[in-house]
């Protein structure tokens, strides 16, 4: 007699069906990471491109009435000055073709003499300086922005009486985050998420055929007539399931860590990427991911279980979605994670907030032992409850 | 005779959907499927269950084969209780419906070697019975054909093959030639004569009477769930043919209505 057990059988063969069939195989393990990198990769040249579109171009700033007072401030502009000009509405009229990489700003005569004289609370109008540019056109932007923004800081500056953080050396630093911090900070925010939906993804993709499947095409039956027990068979499709989307997540885990240089740079503007992270970090993030699988490959059997058919199974599934989906935005609007150790028994949402601790380098075991018991514990649950599905006739041959 | 299966007041009652009272042209809201069911079966016999489409005869199979509870009522299999002990039971016997499937995904040579494990064969043992079974029903030129790519004809085989991975003493028919072809349905009763030889049970369920009166040993005419009658062909017979003798038992059961 062999003395395999039944849920090792059961594992072998959803492997079995799932490494043998090349489409199920690519859709789900290859497709996923590929994707990923690709769409991020091409989001981060994207962005990336937008912000430097434009930065090699030659400019031309055509000024009327250059003030001696603002002459200084704009020796170093990325652009050449020329003056003296005088504008025409035809200059102006010219800016509307988005090729010319032109921006054209007209002071009133007597500039600095006006502002000397202008009293705010006259009630006259303000001395006025005239800047147009073509926002469609990246180089006359770019440059607008920086004329505009040197003008108001020149605003600020004439009735300043003081200035905050102002940089008398090069070295000087007032934001003390380090790189790593920010680096976590913006992790802490953007990957558990993506990874809760990569896994659920995979989850999505094999459990309501595997299981649903199994009812709709009559094979469960077949199964059901063997001596094995059903809590063998449901523990070996929720194991298989794990294993499986483990392997689809992992898949979207290398699709996002490959393009993620190209997206955070695009959205730092030049941070270096360095993942400062601790092995205790990786394990827990490891562990954190085994637990969260376990439990959303067990809910989503358990729905499958009760389908009647795969179609019914995607219905049933979607709001189940939603709820994770909501857990893996908390990050975004909450500000840290939080220290009551009740809020790591709810499930997915306790996953989250691990990884997002853990990301942000301020991983606490505490919680983490009680994510990893509270959703072993709930795996089991979902388990027993497969397993009286499984013994259910009325959920097992229900039309 | 050595008694293999006892059955004694197996019971079972399904709820109606809205649906199904409409189909059924019921305003009750449960259907009796069997009701209080009782025969016994002998070792290496064949015992057939007879009746029209709805009689229950299915619903007690399934429940032979632990696929559903019994509202009340036991069977005995090999000395094992289909209510509290279904993993014993579900090892002692071969089930076979038209209902159950094999997945399209895999091949002949896969699925036996899956479910031998299921059945705790030993891989000798299995690749023996295998290389036998797969020569007897000429699935062995097919072994590595995907499931999907088989004909019904060959499909249907293999689901019997598969049924029997395990060599049991208690082989469960659910209308055996249901939808063969007479090729199919041939090798089929053949087979399940041999097994009777070999000194195995066949329970099957069927309408057909050429069917009973060409392979079962003893025969139970089920109707509306009640067993009306169970004995040798003989004792049942009383001297007609088993089609007039049925439709006797009908008539006297049902008031004269067919």
């Amino acid at each position: 007699m062999r003395t395999e057990n039944n849920t090792w059988t059961i594992i072998k063969k959803e492997f079995a069906r799932f490494l043998g069939d090349r489409q199920l195989l690519f859709t789900s393990v290859i497709m996923p990471g590929l994707l990923i990198y690709i769409i991020y990769s091409l989001m981060g040249s994207g962005i990336s491109k937008m912000a430097t579109e434009g930065a090699n171009e030659s400019v031309f700033v055509r000024v009327e009435n250059l003030p001696e007072s603002v002459a200084p401030l704009w020796e170093n502009l990325p652009a050449t000055i020329m003056v003296p000009q005088t504008l025409t509405q035809e200059d102006i009229n010219n800016l509307e073709s988005k090729d010319l990489n032109e921006v054209l700003v007209r002071f009133p005569a007597g500039f600095d003499t006006l502002v000397a004289s202008y009293n705010p609370q006259s009630g006259e109008m303000a001395p006025n300086v005239e800047i147009y540019y073509n926002s469609a056109n990246n180089a006359s932007s770019r440059v607008y922005h920086v004329l505009e923004g040197s003008l108001t800081a020149y605003e600020n500056q004439l009735s300043n009486r003081f200035d905050i953080n102002r940089a008398d050396t090069e070295e000087a630093q007032f934001d003390m985050a380090s790189q790593d911090d920010v680096l976590g900070s913006i992790l802490s925010k953007l990957i558990p998420m993506l990874i809760l939906m990569m896994l659920f993804s995979g989850v999505m993709a094999i459990a309501p055929s595997s299981i649903a499947g199994e009812k709709e095409r009559g094979t469960i039956a077949t199964l059901l007539v063997t001596p094995m027990r059903r809590n063998e068979l449901a523990l070996g499709k929720v194991v298989s399931l794990s294993g499986m989307a483990l392997l689809s997540g992992l898949s979207s885990f290398i699709g996002i860590v490959l393009s993620l240089p190209k997206m955070i740079q695009a959205d730092t503007q030049g941070i270096e990427i360095g993942l400062n992270y601790t092995s205790a970090d990786y394990v827990v993030l490891l562990l954190t991911i085994l637990g969260t699988v376990l439990i959303m490959a067990s809910v989503v059997s358990m729905l499958s279980a009760l389908a009647k058919d795969v179609k019914n199974a995607g219905t049933m599934i979607v709001p189940f979605m939603l709820v994770v989906m909501f857990c893996g935005l908390t990050p975004m609007f909450q500000s840290g994670t939080p220290e009551n150790l009740t809020a790591y028994l709810i499930p997915f949402y306790n996953s989250i907030q691990v990884m997002t601790a853990t990301f942000a380098h301020e991983m606490k075991w505490m919680p983490v032992i009680v994510m990893l018991v509270s959703n072993v514990a709930y795996t089991g649950i979902a388990v027993w409850g497969l397993t009286r599905m499984f013994n259910s006739e009325k959920i097992m041959f229900s039309k | 005779m050595n008694e293999i299966l006892r059955v004694e007041g197996l019971s079972k009652t399904f709820k109606l959907s809205r649906k199904q009272q409409k189909i059924e042209r019921t305003n009750s809201k449960v259907i009796v499927a069997v009701n209080d069911l009782s025969f016994t079966a002998n070792k290496g016999e064949i015992f057939g269950l007879l009746g029209p489409n709805g009689a229950g005869k299915t619903t007690t199979l399934r429940m032979l084969s632990t696929l559903i509870h019994p509202d009340s009522g036991d069977a005995i299999l090999d000395g094992y209780s289909v209510v509290s002990q279904p993993e014993e039971v579900r090892g002692k016997i071969g089930f076979l419906t038209s209902e159950l499937k094999l997945e399209d995904f895999f091949t002949p040579n896969y699925l036996f070697d899956f479910f031998s494990q299921l059945h705790h064969v030993d891989e000798t043992t299995c690749r023996q019975r295998k290389q036998q079974m797969f020569s007897r029903f000429g699935i062995d030129k097919f072994a590595e054909v995907k499931v999907a790519n088989l004909s019904t004809g060959m499909k249907q085989k293999l689901s019997l093959v598969i049924s029997l991975v395990h060599d049991p003493d208690i082989i469960i028919f659910d209308e055996p030639t249901n939808g063969l072809d007479v090729l199919t349905a041939r090798t089929v009763t053949d087979y399940l004569q041999e097994l009777r030889n070999e000194g195995k049970t066949v329970i099957l369920s069927t309408h057909i009477f050429s069917l009973v009166e060409k392979l079962c040993d003893r025969v139970g005419v089920i109707i509306d769930g009640h067993m009306i009658t169970c004995g040798t062909l003989d004792e049942v017979c009383n001297g007609l043919s088993l089609e007039d003798r049925f439709f006797e038992i009908y008539k006297e059961q049902k008031g004269g209505e067919e």
